[in-house]
């Protein structure tokens, strides 16, 4: 019996030829990854256990992410605790003030996290990785605490679910089209415990930025971790930024699935997940006249360079966004933030009357920089739309890709991007 | 070793209940389980803190925990009071931050079909059995593999790597 590419990894890091789902194992890991809301926690408990040193400098990332630039004393505390730590071990990887970006956004984009690595992360959305065919899933502060003092950590070997993707993609749908579709599907708990791999003709056609955000939201339904086979594409993204070696791996033809879907992605439009979870999907044009009060285009999920250019796309071709609508911009990294100047996008939104923020994580967890009223509506290419999520707990959140978010913009409602961009043809017909 | 005994208040809730819900970001800019108690569930349940007692339950249906990976879930909830959650199903890291923390969690649908908001509940947790005082019947919960018994023994993850 053959493995998949998750069972592979996960053998490779713990000295063993298979692992078997359900099977307990310590494998050793790539990196460990904390932020500024889970650090502070796990800097605390690896003191309180009287460990003196963290297993590696270089395999640890701190990254001041969710409530920076620090929005509040007790948060600024937090990330001073955290930087200190960072000093008095040498932690290679921290990141602060004008070298941070969403951290599943900077970490590939840095190189950090490179193809065949074992990755844990305090945080939910550590399975982005995956998307460069990294095994790499969320825990908690202490998993990261024990991670940083004996460079291992306990998992049970997931089961494999495998998506296979084929078809073509309709005008305006992209990766997180599919992966919305993907969870109203399978549901919230749809991939529970379970490992998702992506598979299919598909996959060949889809960017960097699109495995990112399919895999991002893996957690949304429940999975463990999210995974693509890399691939040239991959290939052409990690050669220019890997700090290490990495290693391409790709599951047996006759490894074990838990269940196989065909998805025919020719049938996804664009998509909206509607309050109050992810799996509330449906396609934009069939939802009924929604107003909103405010757009947030960012997030580990859709803060990359290409979302920004989809979406100043759109926004240049409406000119202007709804004097109804406040209309954030959140580029995920420095280095998105430097390319959308080059490009001209930032000037874009500017003349649109679009607000500009720092890169954060910001208001996608509801921590700070555009924080909803009660009764406020926000249409948002972040990840989660659970109640109260960017604010007040009558707020509500629909979660979209950065093309419809931006057509919402202009609009004032939650749009199709034909509406705009193709307006005249639209009229025509 | 004698088993261990807990006993309470159920306070039941529905599927999808996720940590936003459980411990909203807003309160994030804290790690005092003292403080993250007192907005336990607030945006779910604005009358849990008011209510809730040392010793209580929480049952509630699948996906348990869902959403983000903030310990503070498992923290503030261990912090209010309560002893032990009951679920059909828990969101995988919820559960491994919970072993991790050594809050008590079991998955049992027989229970959480049968158990209703207020009913009076006691769990051995070494045996895995749940008794429902009110209704004076008795479910059996999966036990723990092996492996996160020691975790648990050693009184959380940082305990059993020391160890």
């Amino acid at each position: 019996m053959g493995s998949t590419i998750t069972e592979k990894i996960l053998a490779s890091h713990c000295g063993k030829k298979v692992v078997e789902p359900g099977e307990f194992i310590e494998p050793k890991i790539d990196i460990a990854l904390s932020n500024d809301v889970t650090a502070p926690l796990a800097v605390k408990e690896f003191r309180k256990a009287g460990i003196k040193k963290v297993f590696d400098k270089n395999k640890i990332a701190l990254v001041m992410d969710h409530f920076t630039p620090n929005k509040d004393i007790l948060s600024a505390e937090h990330v001073k605790f955290v930087r200190e730590f960072a000093k008095e071990h040498k932690i290679k990887h921290y990141y602060e003030g004008g070298n941070v970006g969403v951290e599943h956004a900077l970490l590939p984009e840095k190189g950090i996290v490179v193809p065949g690595d074992v990755v844990i992360g305090a945080d939910s959305h550590t399975c982005t990785y995956g998307a460069l065919g990294a095994f790499s899933t969320g825990g908690g502060s202490t998993d990261i605490a024990a991670a940083m003092a004996t460079g291992k950590v306990w998992f049970k070997v997931p089961n494999s679910i495998k998506f296979i993707l084929n078809g073509k993609l309709n005008k305006w749908v992209r990766g997180k089209d599919i992966i919305l579709y993907i969870i109203g599907l399978i549901g919230v708990d749809g991939a529970l415990y379970n490992s998702m791999e992506f598979d299919g003709p598909l996959c060949k056609k889809l960017t960097m930025a699109d495995r990112f955000t399919i895999t991002n939201m893996a957690i949304e339904a429940g999975g463990k971790n999210g995974i693509f086979t890399p691939d040239e594409i991959t290939e052409n993204y990690v050669a220019k930024r890997a700090q290490r070696k990495y290693k391409f791996y790709a599951s047996d033809k006759d490894a074990k699935y838990l269940k196989i879907y065909e998805i025919d992605c020719s049938k996804i439009l664009p998509q909206v997940s509607m309050p109050f979870l992810p799996s509330n999907t449906k396609a934009v044009k069939d939802i009924k006249k929604t107003y909103i009060d405010q757009v947030v285009i960012g997030s580990c999920t859709n803060g990359r360079i290409e979302d920004l250019r989809v979406a100043a796309k759109i926004i240049k071709k409406g000119k202007k966004v709804n004097s109804n609508v406040r209309t954030l911009i959140i580029p995920a990294t420095p280095e998105v933030y430097s390319q959308a100047l080059d490009e001209g996008l930032l000037r874009t939104f500017m003349d649109a009357g679009a607000v500009i923020s720092a890169p954060t994580c910001g208001p996608c967890l509801g921590g700070h920089m555009g924080i909803l009223a009660s009764g406020e509506k926000c249409a948002s290419t972040t990840n989660r739309n659970f109640r109260g999520r960017m604010g007040h707990v009558e707020s509500q959140l629909f979660l979209v890709n950065p093309a419809v978010a931006a057509a919402s913009a202009i609009k004032g409602y939650i749009a199709s991007p034909d509406e705009i961009y193709n307006a005249k043809a639209s009229k025509k017909r | 070793m004698s088993d261990i005994i807990l006993k309470g208040k159920v306070h039941k809730y529905g599927s999808n209940v996720n940590t936003d819900e459980i411990i909203p970001a807003r309160y994030l800019n804290t790690t005092d389980p003292a403080i993250l108690s007192k907005y336990c569930m607030e945006d779910i349940d604005k009358n849990f803190v008011k209510n809730v007692k040392e010793g209580d339950i929480i049952v509630a249906e699948n996906n348990f925990g869902c959403g983000s990976s903030r310990e503070h879930a498992p923290i503030a909830i261990k912090a209010s009071g309560i002893s032990a959650v009951i679920a059909n199903s828990f969101a995988r890291i919820f559960f491994r931050n919970s072993i991790n923390i050594g809050l008590p969690i079991l998955e049992s649908q027989k229970a959480v079909k049968a158990i209703e908001n207020g009913d009076a509940v006691e769990i051995n947790l070494t045996k895995g059995i749940i008794k429902n005082i009110t209704k004076n019947e008795s479910y059996q919960s999966q036990p723990f593999p092996e492996f996160m018994q020691k975790i648990i023994k050693s009184g959380g993850l940082l305990g059993y790597i020391k160890s």
